[in-house]
């Protein structure tokens, strides 16, 4: 699509859907959004940029390969399933520590594998659905 | 053989002594337990593995599983040690201590097991490694296909014994067998015959009884070390480990005992007069082998005092001899590179000691006294007169033991003596460490034939108490049991013996010609591989047509049809269809998704056909976020939207729609189209009119912040509560993707490749 309106718009969206696609991915445990939601709108980013920009181009702005990223992410939600292996929990028992207190309402922030976990899944879901979208591309 | 190496070559590597000494320290560990077993107490510990499906690793030591332990590591360690020295040099030996380690393990697992869901887990653990180890000599085609015979066929019976634990958990309500052995006996009970159906068709093919034997003479192919350890206590006798330890259980039933007598009896005579017609030694002892698990089977349909004693005496000798022959074995083809029983002769000059040990093991195997062997059968003897079929077990147990004794003549005495034959290599002793085994298992089968008490109480009684499940009363076997009739049969065994053997030259050549006539099972076995193999092409030709329209037609036939079906049989009762409460705003999404629907159908264009798809998609979305899912209506859009923009990009490139083309097709597709819509519309209709249950619901939203400390409930639900789900969610998102980039990618590539060439 050689438009320079787009072109140039899509420079300016990509950035903008990114970091909404992480609002959306850490907001989720308490408002809508979540890994799934956000994993989508991160790739609807990239994919407005290479179709703005061609899929060679996009491929050079991700840096890594989107089959690494989704690889990667179920690693990643793996391991935080095997965290619980440490307290005896069982397998994918969220866990949770809590920095400067004991308790969510007086710490001051929590680290959860829960978290970790979403995390994984937002890389599947972007990594995912690139790399189809990509192959799709360089196929027409 | 080309598959020992370097007598030179360092044997002295990590992974060869480490396994060694690992499996040697278990073996010390096991030892403590004789005492404490031997005085009647079982050991047992537990780790919670599924506790919720009644799936634990209960282990338990009693006399059964303590004498296969010992066997186990004790043989696996003089075998690990033998095997650093034999394969000493080759490029892959690490990787063949670490199959011979974890099939070891494995093994260990199996007969430790309680809880019938881990000993079935170790059982295929077992296969698997024996797979790998059978198959070792991996660019050998012939290795291979041996290999994978023996993993099918003994998987196969693995499968038909999952079936079978699984009944007999159900109906027994546990799945510890040591429970379900201590409430007795299951004979006449409603599923008794199908349970033991499927534990017989588990144990006969691992156990290699006739007509499912082929595979173990072929699974030859292995190392030697392999075979000494998988042929004499390890995998070939879990059949008989398994009908063991189940006898308390299982045993009695007029079926049990005939199918038990005569299958193990023909196993057992088939076998020995097989290995009497072979000439290579390694696979007159693999047909030994076979008689000795034919021996046990049939013995193990006996439930008396002495025909229970009779297979643990002879399991125990038969573990040592057996391998110590092959160790042997091993080493005369290591040291002349071969193994043709017509070449060898003479050797003891050359080798002495292993002449002496060879001598050791064959005596123990041909039952002279004073060796644990000819106890071993004594105690069959009795054991077989005491049987309800004795009138077909005895003689068939005569003639197996009296073949034997001929046998271990043609092992353990003909290559030692006699004029030398034309040698590849010139004689040479063997390497201490290849030489411990046989010299240690000889040893013991002698002294534990002097020890007869000591033996008796320490390893046979108590195996032969937990195989009866009631304490042994002991004292049947001795080396001197008086004149009786079990002497006189064993004076004829060593007469007939002795007679076999003088004229097995003459009898090899008859049974080589009878064996030309009879059918081949293992070449069956090909032709059976070959047409399933057909088969399943002409299958996968009628039912994987590659186009899409027509996988998707069947999908949604499918669907409809099952739909359909259930509705009819359930007696569903009336429909209301309450339209009277809706809103303006309903009414209207209704009405776009009603014409997104109408323009996919009307257009010729395909990428105007997508858009009417994308609003009915959003319609949908609308749906969600009326009724309040934010979540659900995002996700909705967003997929909704990427569909769009990924068919758009395959779209562009296809022709549009041909009106005249798709009207071929219009009619089954309008009518099966029309159908799934009104069965779904149905069945959510059926579903609405049902009290909605709140029970979930109320659930999640009481404990999502308790628990989880989340307030968005989907979202705890998916990160939380069902992660494990969640997770296998994100697998098949990603297989799909790599399955479709390795589609696509592939394509383009294939289309390189051809248009270079153009």
């Amino acid at each position: 699509m050689n438009s320079i309106i787009f072109t140039a718009a899509a420079r300016l969206l990509v950035a903008l859907l990114f970091v909404f696609s992480l609002f959306m991915l850490l907001r989720g445990h308490h408002l809508p959004g979540g890994g799934f939601i956000g994993g989508l709108i991160g790739a609807v980013a990239f994919i407005v940029y290479s179709l703005a920009c061609g899929p060679a181009q996009a491929r050079l702005a991700l840096r890594i390969s989107p089959e690494a990223i989704a690889m990667v992410g179920l690693g990643v939600a793996l391991l935080a399933g095997m965290f619980s292996v440490f307290t005896g929990d069982p397998f994918f028992t969220g866990q949770w520590y809590w920095v400067g207190g004991d308790s969510y309402e007086t710490a001051a922030f929590s680290l959860n594998t829960v978290l970790v976990f979403d995390i994984g899944v937002y890389l599947v879901v972007l990594g995912g659905i690139l790399s189809l979208t990509y192959a799709f591309e360089e196929e027409t | 053989m080309a598959e020992h190496s370097d007598p030179n070559a360092p044997w002295k590597t990590v992974s060869g002594i480490g396994t060694s000494a690992l499996t040697a320290l278990l073996f010390v560990f096991f030892l403590q337990y004789l005492p404490v077993v031997a005085a009647g107490e079982p050991v047992s510990w537990v780790i919670p593995w599924i506790p919720s499906l009644d799936v634990n690793l209960t282990f338990w030591i009693d006399g059964l599983s303590l004498m296969f332990a010992l066997l186990i590591t004790g043989i696996g360690a003089l075998v690990m040690l033998y095997a650093a020295k034999y394969l000493a040099g080759h490029p892959q030996y690490d990787r063949f201590a670490l199959y011979l380690f974890s099939f070891m393990l494995s093994m260990l697992g199996l007969v430790l097991a309680d809880n019938l869901i881990a000993l079935f887990v170790f059982w295929e653990l077992t296969t698997f490694t024996s797979y790998l180890l059978i198959g070792f000599s991996h660019t050998d085609p012939k290795s291979r296909r041996n290999a994978l015979q023996a993993l099918l066929l003994t998987a196969a019976g693995g499968l038909a014994l999952l079936a079978g634990f699984i009944l007999l958990g159900i109906t027994q309500g546990t799945f510890e067998m040591s429970q379900i052995n201590a409430s007795g006996s299951l004979v006449g009970q409603e599923y008794y015959t199908l349970i033991l159906f499927f534990v017989l068709a588990g144990a006969f093919t691992k156990s290699a009884q006739v007509p499912l034997h082929f595979w173990l003479p072929n699974a030859m192919a292995a190392p030697t070390p392999v075979s000494a350890y998988l042929h004499s206590a390890t995998m070939v006798k879990a059949g008989v480990y398994l009908l063991a330890r189940m006898h308390p259980s299982l045993s009695g039933s007029d079926l049990w005992i005939w199918i038990l007598s005569i299958f193990g009896a023909v196993t057992a005579v088939f076998a020995s007069f097989m290995a009497l017609r072979q000439t290579d030694l390694k696979q007159t002892l693999a047909y030994t082998t076979l008689m000795a698990l034919g021996t046990l089977v049939m013995f193990l349909a006996g439930s008396t005092g002495y025909a229970i004693t009779a297979a643990m005496t002879f399991l125990l000798v038969h573990s040592l001899y057996k391998a110590g022959l092959f160790l042997t074995i091993g080493i005369i083809d290591h040291a002349t590179g071969t193994r043709d029983a017509n070449v060898l002769g003479g050797l003891a000059k050359a080798m002495p000691i292993t002449a002496t040990v060879a001598a050791l093991a064959g005596i123990a195997m041909a039952g002279i006294p004073p060796f644990l062997g000819f106890i071993a059968k004594e105690v069959a003897y009795a054991g077989a007169l005491e049987m309800r079929l004795w009138l077909f077990v005895l003689p068939m147990a005569l003639a197996a033991f009296a073949l034997m004794f001929a046998v271990a003549g043609i092992v353990a005495y003909k290559p030692f003596f006699g004029p030398q034959g034309d040698l590849p290599h010139e004689p040479h002793e063997g390497p201490w460490p290849m030489l411990l085994g046989p010299v240690t298992l000889g040893t013991l089968g002698l002294l534990f034939g002097l020890l007869p008490g000591m033996t008796a109480y320490y390893l046979i009684e108590p195996a032969v108490a937990a195989v009866m499940g009631a304490p042994d009363t002991g004292g049947r076997v001795k080396l001197w049991a008086g004149f009786n009739l079990p002497l006189v049969l064993s004076l004829v065994t060593f007469g007939l013996g002795f007679l076999i053997y003088l004229r097995h030259q003459d009898l090899r050549a008859r049974l080589a010609r009878l064996e030309a006539r009879a059918p081949d099972l293992d070449a069956g076995w090909d032709v059976f591989l070959e047409k399933f193999m057909a088969f399943t092409k002409v299958q996968t030709g009628l039912i994987q047509t590659g186009v899409l329209r027509q996988y998707m037609f069947a999908t949604f036939a499918v669907f409809a049809l099952t739909v359909f079906v259930t509705l009819m049989a359930r007696d569903v009762g009336g429909l209301t269809l309450g339209l009277g409460g809706l809103s303006f705003m309903e009414w209207g999404v209704a009405a776009l998704i009603i014409a997104g629907s109408v323009l996919v159908l009307l257009t010729s264009s395909r990428i105007v056909a997508l858009a009417g798809l994308g609003v009915v998609g959003i319609g949908v979305a609308l749906i969600f976020i009326m009724y309040s899912a934010p979540d659900v209506a995002i996700t909705q859009l967003l997929v909704e939207l990427l569909v769009v923009v990924l068919l758009a990009l395959a779209f562009v490139k296809m022709p549009n729609l041909d009106p005249t083309g798709a009207q071929k097709h219009s009619l089954a597709n309008g009518v099966l189209a029309g159908a799934v819509g009104m069965l779904t519309t149905v069945v959510l209709l059926l579903v609405v009119d049902q009290p909605f249950d709140r029970r979930l619901t109320e659930f999640f939203e009481a404990t999502s912040w308790t628990e989880a400390f989340g307030r968005n409930i989907v979202n705890v639900i998916l990160v939380d509560f069902r992660t494990l789900d969640t997770f296998g969610e994100i697998a098949v998102v990603l297989i799909a993707a790599l399955g479709a980039f390795a589609l696509l990618k592939g394509a383009a590539r294939a289309r390189a490749a051809k248009g270079g060439k153009e």
